[in-house]
């Protein structure tokens, strides 16, 4: 029996696909109903074809705004987090110093703490402050939950580095600010781009942290969530799907860039 | 994410290390440590000692709260709500064994069988990401619509009639129904499951699967007694990264449910910022934040992994 066996050799590849597809299933409702042209309120039922909201993106109120908020905010708390994890990182990994224990619960803590719990005592805090709430607030928060997800991963990667190749560069001559400069920071890049991408995106896409603290301040995943009540526009599925595609493609053309980059070493 | 199972890092040298010339900063770790501590101090743990005194607090909005170490308002939070916080439970515990049974296939098959599409999946595990995860939960209202493709295949498979009768779904509905949000939730954590169980999974020797071949161990058999044990480090932070974000989720419950349906999480955002009943609303995340802490000490102990960050 051919296909039996075929069948028990490949089983988890088809689980595997049949895994990736209910990943991907949302992903292609929403971009078929960014070409969908609703009648009522809500874009959930299909009705017929039209590319209205492909043409005319920002066509709704506050969504563009929304959208322009979300991305000024997520590439401030991604500066500001990646600076400081980063710093953490290199503390840990580098040197020897008291209080270790504390440092690494108090990164470990936010990412083992419900969003919502976060969300709710932070707010406690700047009411008790006093503080208005709006873009500072959620830039104050969006770097503290991005903050430990940038030290994981910058450290693993610091982890990983020959500390060799500084005591070499030192060795040759080369100051501290220049081995830093020179030697570690290139080495260490990769572990930091992917802690700002990572920070990036969470950012981008916070909802409950943000929904607590922004006041009336409307961010695009806070703009989504009142349209779930008012009524869904067309427009959001152009968005969803926009984003889908540009990061696919940037990732895609960053590896193409880095296999010739990588050839051209070889 | 995926760091969560790194080992600790290599205590320093110290005896080469001080003469070392960056050895002369005594107080360089300090500096770099200290803006982000700042923060995570002010910003992360203050906000949970504000929290603690607010739930022992009394006094109303106008005329202002006090701290009267009121804990009556834990045992009515928990009277009134113990409902909301087992559904919690059961939704996130549900939504982690399901994604802990569709992700496994899925980082198994990057890591040992995908060849030259490995990549290709990664980025389409990950690109959903960057479509918000509200636009990507509402789809699923189109997909599970009533009457739609899917309740209609599940109906005519008389799926609906068993998961009726357990009480997941009501008629022929599954919108507004626990088997819609517990659903919404695999979906929305899946990534958080696979992500880790590939990183383990890709550092086990291929050898190690040749050998157990090698002694007549069945493909099962090898799974059994090699992969999956090996493999542990990564079943316990995925099964933490799917557990803890879901218990606290309310965006599945409200996009996808009913009020039949609210979970711990729905109560807190509503006590909040609608009722505005603070004491009660950081008493219930008080409470949330505590059975997570003592439940994820619990299991790692028992799992034997100690090294999470």
């Amino acid at each position: 029996m051919p296909f039996v066996n075929w069948l028990k050799r490949n089983l988890v590849v088809i689980a595997g696909l049949l895994t990736l597809a209910y990943l991907l299933l949302p992903n292609v409702v929403v971009t078929v109903f960014s070409f969908n042209k609703p009648n009522g309120r809500f874009n959930y039922q299909w009705q017929q074809f039209s590319t209205d909201a492909w043409t005319d993106p920002c066509g709704v109120a506050d969504l563009c705004g929304s959208l322009g908020l979300s991305l000024q905010l997520a590439v401030w708390a991604t500066l500001g987090a990646t600076l400081l994890g980063t710093m953490i990182a290199f503390a840990l990994v580098r040197y020897r110093f008291r209080a270790r224990g504390v440092v690494n619960s108090l990164i470990f803590l936010p990412m083992a703490m419900p969003e919502v719990v976060m969300a709710a005592s932070l707010l406690t805090l700047f009411l008790n402050m006093g503080a208005r709430l709006g873009f500072w607030t959620i830039l104050i928060a969006h770097i503290m939950f991005c903050l430990s997800f940038v030290v994981t991963a910058v450290k693993a990667r610091v982890m990983s580095m020959d500390p060799r190749l500084e005591q070499a560069a030192q060795d040759l001559y080369a100051g501290p600010a220049q081995t830093f400069l020179r030697v570690t920071l290139p080495i260490a890049a990769p572990g930091i781009a992917a802690g700002a991408l990572l920070a990036f995106a969470l950012s981008f896409d916070d909802f409950i942290i943000t929904n607590f603290n922004a006041g009336s301040t409307v961010t695009f995943p806070m703009f989504v969530w009142g349209s779930a009540q008012r009524g869904t526009p067309v427009q959001i599925n152009v968005i969803g799907t926009a984003m889908f595609l540009v990061a696919v493609l940037l990732v895609l053309a960053s590896m193409v860039l880095g296999n010739r980059r990588g050839r051209r070493k070889a | 994410m995926s760091t969560l199972t790194e080992a600790p890092p290599p205590p320093s040298p110290t005896v080469t290390d001080k003469k070392a010339p960056r050895r002369r900063g005594r107080f360089t770790p300090y500096w770099l440590l200290l803006p982000g501590m700042l923060w995570l101090i002010v910003f992360f743990a203050l906000p949970m000692i504000y929290q603690a005194s607010t739930s022992v607090q009394t006094g109303s909005l106008e005329e202002g709260y006090r701290v009267t170490w009121h804990f009556a308002t834990y045992w009515h939070a928990l009277a009134d709500y113990w409902p909301q916080f087992l559904r919690s439970v059961a939704y996130a515990a549900s939504a982690t064994v399901l994604c802990l049974l569709l992700g496994y296939p899925l980082a198994y098959l990057i890591a040992f069988r995908a060849g030259r599409w490995r990549n290709l999946i990664m980025i389409l595990v990950i690109a959903p990401f960057f479509t918000s995860f509200l636009i990507r939960t509402l789809a699923w209202k189109t997909i599970l619509a009533d009457g739609g493709p899917v309740v209609g295949a599940l109906n005519t498979l008389h799926v609906l009639d068993v998961t009726s009768w357990l009480g997941w779904t009501a008629g022929d509905r599954v919108l507004a129904t626990p088997l819609a949000v517990v659903c919404g939730l695999t979906y929305n954590f899946l990534p958080f499951m696979i992500l880790p169980l590939y990183t383990s999974l890709e550092r086990i020797d291929g050898r190690l699967h040749e050998a157990a071949g090698d002694l007549y161990a069945k493909p099962w058999t090898t799974f059994r007694k090699v992969t999956f044990p090996l493999s542990m480090p990564g079943v316990v932070s995925g099964t933490l990264l799917t557990f803890i974000p879901a218990a606290g989720d309310y965006v599945n419950a409200e996009l996808l449910g009913s009020t039949d349906t609210r979970m711990i999480g729905n109560v807190i955002q509503t006590q909040f910022l609608r009722i505005l009943d603070y004491p009660t609303a950081a008493a219930l995340s008080f409470i949330l934040m505590a059975a997570i802490l003592l439940m994820v000490t619990v299991y790692i102990r028992r799992s034997g992994t100690e090294d999470l960050v």
